[in-house]
């Protein structure tokens, strides 16, 4: 290899010595193995044939150790697209739901999520418990949504697990679908008076988000 | 490049020979788009879409690169901005209206560009590669032109962007982190409207690039044409340059009278009026639909309402959700293998009598039924019709399209491209 940059730093027309002498190299390679002369310019000083050479190893290592970098380098480039501290440190909220009456609901916002409060009336309370659980899609009865002895305080996510629409039902005049809890007018689907899936593409009722009464009539989310 | 016969590039003066040493960049223009190009005599106005759509893309940048000097990616500026832009900017809603109807106009002309390679069956070999390449080119512009209508963050950009990131959260185990990820949030905020912003930047400039690709893949067997018969003399060819550039400078006059007739009276025909209601991410307007370009695969979306399970034991295998995504992303993804289930020998379907039942009277209707569909509420009929149409989609191209290969009998094609066009035969000859 290093004839043939020689010639070519010696000027234009390179003489016909050296490039005799490249080609009298590749014969004598050739000559030794088996291989291609490309390969065998490879061949070290100790003339052992291909196979494993010992510029492998450094092939690998080289290729390795750059490989780690990029990896290195790729981490940074990938997590700046995940949410940044300003949008995880989003407070939890304190809601008053005192002046909700029954069959009423609200919405407000909770990390930049809509979230339902709904004060659900008896008859939904009594139509939500009558369904049979097994042959849900998402089971859950209203208990496992609600807190104990504030059945009638069904808060969840408003936002739909097909593919994150705010569902219909929580304003007033709103439709609530066949089943009478939200409904989705994006793709159709309808949850019940305890925000199940019933029917429609979503995968899972309404998401529950962590809350807790902190005292009788204030809800505190997240 | 292409035939023995094309005509070779001659500098005239000094200085074209010395930047034709240098650089041969009038040499490349000259083989690729100029009479050293040689292309079949027959090709109808169906062949100038590809140039056209080449058009649209550099008016889609030029306006875009001159919407991006005042528009203000911000989820509190970014609306206002926009009408900033039709209202303060000087001739600022011509050009932003020029945007807005150009991506349209750029998918109508793309739409027939590969009606085009349907029906004339320029997928198939030796032309695997364009093909591919231009379905490539298919999913970037689909990309580009979903993050641009969210710049505007009307409320469509922004349920068009929860719904669409959504598309992700289907994945099993990792959808919910990846949308996540990709809205850099919980919901479309500031850090989605950014990074949309950036790509959607970006992105043209890469199809440009996938476009060379396209357009070097077309310049080694050289274009196909009406009949699909190759290219057998130089009488079957003209120069590019000036027979082409005439007819396709023809098809672009007649392009842009549409064009601008539409952005000119009509700017919002093709647009939805809910889109100039600012964001409000805690109201989903009544009825979400996309653009129309995105109806057909919407309507496969939807088309996907119950779980595809075991009956009766409650087991679920894939759920509804998923099943549309993969449905809707599948009925494109197929066209990439379409070189390999149409294996039939004739290219156009001039010549293909069975074939060309199918496409007039299976796949055409069966699209515009889908984009009907697409654009209706999700109402037990539309689902219904939705559903139908989409079965019949995968069945086209996965089942129909093989067996018609297989039992059809081509009609005689003619001897060659000069035969078809003078009914005299090849003078073999005269090359
Ligand atoms: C493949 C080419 C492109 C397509 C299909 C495309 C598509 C779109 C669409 C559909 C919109 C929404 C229009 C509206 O409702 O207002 C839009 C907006 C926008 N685009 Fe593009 N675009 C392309 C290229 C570009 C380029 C190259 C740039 C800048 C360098 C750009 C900059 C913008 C800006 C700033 C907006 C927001 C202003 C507005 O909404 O009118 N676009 N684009
Ligand atoms: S987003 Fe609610 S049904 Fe699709």
């Amino acid at each position: 290899m290093s004839t043939v940059k020689k010639t070519k730093g010696t000027g234009k027309k390179p003489v016909k010595a050296p490039k005799a002498a490249v080609a009298a190299t590749l014969k004598a390679d050739s000559a030794t193995s088996n291989g291609n002369a490309a390969d065998n310019l490879h061949i070290d000083s100790n003339g052992q044939t291909p196979g494993v050479r010992r510029r492998d190893f450094i092939h690998i290592a080289t290729v390795s150790f750059a490989g780690v970098g990029a990896d290195a380098v790729a981490m940074p480039l990938v997590s700046q697209m995940s949410a940044s501290a300003d949008v995880l440190a989003l407070a939890s909220i304190e809601v008053d739901v005192a002046a909700i009456q029954p069959g009423q609901s609200i919405k407000t916002s909770w990390r930049k999520q809509p979230v339902f409060i709904r004060n659900l009336t008896p008859a939904e309370i009594e139509e939500a418990n009558k369904v049979d659980v097994g042959g849900l899609r998402d089971p859950q009865t209203l208990a496992d949504r609600t807190k104990p002895g504030k059945e009638n305080w069904l808060i969840t996510l408003g936002v739909c697990t097909h593919l994150g629409c705010v569902p219909l039902g929580a304003a007033a005049g709103e439709v609530k679908g066949e089943y009478g809890g939200y409904f989705c007018p994006c793709h159709g689907s309808h949850y019940d008076t305890a925000a199940r899936i019933r029917k429609g593409p979503a995968p899972t009722n309404l998401v529950v988000p962590e809350f807790a009464f902190i005292s009788d009539t204030v809800v505190k989310i997240g | 490049m292409s035939f023995p016969w094309a005509q070779e590039y001659k500098p005239q003066g000094t200085v074209s020979k010395w930047v034709d040493e240098r650089l041969p960049l009038p040499r490349l223009v000259y083989n690729a788009v100029g009479a050293g190009y040689p292309v079949p005599r027959n090709l109808n106005y169906f062949w100038n879409f590809g140039v056209l759509a080449g058009v649209a893309l550099v008016i889609q940048i030029v306006t875009g690169i001159i919407l991006a000097m005042h528009y203000y990616a911000s989820v509190d500026g970014a609306f206002n901005s926009v009408e900033h832009i039709m209202r303060d900017v000087n001739s600022g809603w011509f050009i932003r209206y020029a945007h807005m109807n150009g991506a349209s106009f750029f998918f109508i002309v793309v739409y027939i560009h590969i009606f085009r390679g349907l029906f004339y069956g320029s997928y198939k070999a030796p032309r695997e590669m364009i093909w591919l390449l231009g379905v490539t080119i298919f999913l970037l512009m689909m990309a580009t032109a979903f993050m641009g209508y969210v710049l505007p963050w009307g409320q469509m950009s922004f349920w068009g962007a929860q719904v669409i990131t959504g598309f992700f959260s289907a994945i099993p185990l990792v959808g919910e982190p990846l949308r996540q990820w990709l809205l850099g949030g919980f919901a479309p905020d500031q850090a989605a409207l950014n990074r949309f912003f950036s790509l959607h930047y970006l992105m043209p400039f890469v199809i440009a690039g996938v476009i060379i690709l396209h357009v070097w893949a077309l310049h080694i067997p050289g274009s196909s044409n009406p009949t699909g018969v190759s290219v057998k003399s130089e009488q079957d060819t003209v120069p590019f340059h000036p027979y082409y550039t005439a007819k396709d400078g023809f098809g672009l006059g007649i392009f842009l009278i549409f064009f601008v007739a539409v952005t000119f009276f009509a700017p919002n025909m093709l647009g939805h009026p809910d889109n100039y209601i600012p964001a409000n991410p805690l109201s989903t307007p009544a009825h979400i639909v996309p653009e129309w370009y995105f109806l057909p695969f919407y309507a496969i979306l939807k088309a996907f309402t119950v779980d595809f399970g075991i009956p009766f034991t409650g087991i679920i295998i894939i759920e509804a959700k998923l099943m549309g995504v993969l449905a809707m992303f599948g009925s494109i993804l197929l066209l990439f293998f379409l070189p390999w289930l149409d294996t039939s020998p004739v290219r156009s379907g001039h010549y293909r009598p069975l074939f060309r039942k199918f496409f007039w009277f299976g796949l055409i209707p069966c699209i515009v039924l889908l984009t009907y569909c697409g654009g209706k509420p999700p109402y037990a009929q539309w689902v219904i019709l939705s559903q139908i149409a989409a079965a019949y989609y995968f069945a086209h191209f996965l089942i129909i399209l093989p067996i018609v290969s297989r039992i059809e009998r081509p009609l005689p094609l003619p001897n060659s491209i000069t035969e078809a066009v003078t009914g005299k035969p090849l003078e073999t000859a005269a090359a």
